[in-house]
């Protein structure tokens, strides 16, 4: 049985519309109109024991609703999810026992006190015995290099120290399933890395099952092996994330660079996207690049060549912009 | 039968852990909670005066609505005393805070209920402002003994306590039900604003609401609000005895136990309702 269940889920919310100005803020009193906004629209989606899946898609796709429903904290209104066999948003304690929610813009701990008194409250409410909080305190604050800050009030860590908390809160009742909205946001480079470093281990040793919505593909490339698109509340692709390249993009990155410090002139191959003498980067349709090749290794002489896949974030965001596009044809 | 000691117990664990940090949070700013105790006696003085004015100046009257000028200050004192456990600052405008921006959802996730977690915390704010305020509280009463007659009898004095006791819970339970009502308004100010100003006349916070002449009178006297202050005060002065006593501590218990059915009510349509804005 798949750990995550989900069939034709739904989530709507009514939403005011107000116009600009003031006589709109007036008229808003009397007579209010409203419009309905579907946030996810009726998606289908398994997870497996084990899997740490990506939720992608861009602002406003329906990933963090997504999460929201799996971790009953909103109604749907259509469709059925179970998670390890709870129907989420009857909110059991047995079930809320056996995940966790980690949002990265969110603070759940208690702002003016110590991260250790937040440890020490989620252990009585999450039933914790001592000697397994101790162990698993003391193994996280190590694995995450924050044994020394434990007593030092939450509002004066840094945003990779408290983010650093926040997991640790909700990794100290050994969650089954982790629900991680955007965990590394606003973090600089360094503290992204320790959180990446630090979730593929923990996920490796203890085998439990993650859905992870980030905007940073960096994130993603690392801890995911299967990603999951998002784009106006519908699944737009499912699968590994090797395959969102071969599938939604047409083209290859090529750089040459040239011995004679020459530029010819390429762009009937492709698209240039950069050109500094004597190196050149352009995009070309994949099936064009073997006889691109052959045309200039035949005419130039090339001190050095690359064919690359474009990025992932690239292909992603050119592929959220024709789902978008091709949405907003259907309903024109 | 064991299982159900050890879940108790655990129960008791958590609640004492959640009541202990409380009291802890309450704890760091304690300039500003000290500030905001201490000054909070600051009325009583002016309303001392005010009401001293009212009987002596002018050749005032010598009781109003059965109450004399040493027994409408004792009164006053003692509707302190009765707020000091009824009224809840914050409570119901945090509810909706939460709820509007978002952070509510913490406690949605977490095997925890909301309502428990929000009474063991009140409860810890009125352990720390009784400790703190016992003693200037103490000063008040020693400095304003001659406008009492002396301790009530054993029996008034329970019921006083008792009549304090369910001001705490129906002033809590009343407050978190208007909080509530922030999952379908967001914004609970202006209900608050209306909510306080009922709250500040018919409580008996200002009078004794036996003043009213009638048919406010009775009206008044049928309403929650005058088991937050007036009631109190009343009983230990013993203006309430007898079978009203009995009467009056049945009606405050049958507030309370509305507000809580109401409060539960409220919360569990309220989540359902719920559509965790902000992100």
């Amino acid at each position: 049985m798949s750990v995550v269940e989900i069939e034709g889920l739904k989530k709507s919310y009514r939403v005011y519309q107000k116009n600009e100005g003031l006589l709109a803020s007036v008229k808003g009193l009397f007579h209010r109109t409203y419009k309905e906004v579907e946030a996810v629209k009726g998606i289908d989606l398994k997870v497996e024991q084990g899997e740490f899946v990506a939720f992608l898609g861009p602002n406003g796709a329906g990933k963090t609703t997504t999460l929201k429903l799996l971790s009953g904290v909103i109604h749907p209104s259509g469709g059925t999810a179970r998670v390890m066999g709870y129907v989420p948003w009857k909110r059991e304690h047995a079930y809320r026992r056996r995940f966790a929610l980690v949002m990265g813009q969110k603070n759940q701990l208690w702002w003016d006190l110590p991260a250790q008194e937040s440890f020490r409250l989620h252990q009585q409410i999450y039933r914790i015995d001592a000697k397994d909080f101790d162990r698993t305190r003391d193994e996280l604050t190590e694995l995450l290099q924050v044994r020394a800050l434990l007593g030092r009030p939450v509002r004066e860590l840094s945003l990779g120290e408290r983010m650093k908390m926040e997991l640790i809160a909700a990794l100290l009742h050994s969650p089954e399933v982790l629900f991680l909205d955007e965990p590394t946001i606003g973090l600089d480079v360094v503290a992204q890395h320790n959180i990446q470093q630090f979730l593929r281990h923990y996920q490796e040793v203890r085998q439990i099952t993650i859905l992870l919505t980030s905007h940073y593909m960096k994130d993603v490339a690392a801890l995911c092996r299967r990603a999951v698109i998002i784009a106006q509340g519908q699944i737009m692709y499912d699968g590994s994330l090797a395959g969102i390249v071969d599938r939604f993009s047409g083209h290859k990155v090529v750089t040459l660079a040239f011995a004679d410090d020459e530029a010819p002139d390429l762009s009937h191959f492709g698209t240039v996207v950069e050109s500094h003498t004597p190196k050149i980067k352009l995009r070309v349709d994949r099936p064009k690049v073997a006889e691109m090749l052959a045309t200039v290794l035949r005419d130039h002489v090339v001190s050095d060549v690359s064919v690359e896949d474009p990025p992932l974030e690239e292909v992603i965001a050119d592929m959220f912009q024709s789902a978008e596009a091709s949405l907003a044809t259907n309903k024109s | 039968m064991t299982a159900v000691v050890a879940d108790l117990a655990s129960r008791c664990a958590v609640w004492w852990t959640i009541l202990r940090i409380c009291i802890e949070e309450r704890l760091v700013y304690r300039g500003d909670f000290a500030l905001g105790t201490l000054m909070r006696f600051l009325p009583i003085i002016t309303q001392t005066f005010l009401w001293t004015a009212v009987f002596v100046g002018a050749g005032g009257p010598s009781t109003i609505g059965g109450y004399s000028r040493d027994e409408f200050i004792a009164y006053y004192l003692l509707t302190y005393v009765a707020r000091a456990f009824s009224s809840m600052p914050g409570l119901a405008s945090s509810i909706a805070a939460q709820v509007r921006s978002g952070e509510i959802k913490k406690y949605l996730v977490q095997p925890i209920d909301l309502l428990t977690f929000l009474f063991l915390s009140r409860m810890a704010h009125k352990l720390v402002y009784y400790a703190v305020a016992t003693a200037p509280f103490a000063l008040v009463f020693y400095l304003c003994r001659g406008y009492f007659e002396g301790w009530p009898d054993a029996p008034t004095l329970a019921a006083f306590v008792l009549s304090l006791l369910m001001s705490f819970l129906l002033g809590f339970f009343l407050e978190a039900t208007l909080g509530m009502i922030g999952f379908w308004f967001l914004e609970v100010s202006s209900l608050l604003f209306v909510y306080m100003l009922f709250n500040f006349f018919f409580s008996g916070h200002m009078f004794p609401l036996t003043i009213l002449s009638e048919p406010w009178r009775t009206i008044v006297l049928y309403q929650p609000l005058q088991y937050l202050a007036y009631f109190p005060a009343a009983v230990f002065l013993g203006k309430v005895q007898g079978p009203a006593l009995v009467e009056g501590l049945i009606g405050q218990a049958a507030w309370t136990l509305a507000f809580v059915i109401a409060a539960r009510t409220a919360m569990y349509y309220g989540v359902r309702r719920y559509s965790a804005f902000g992100g």
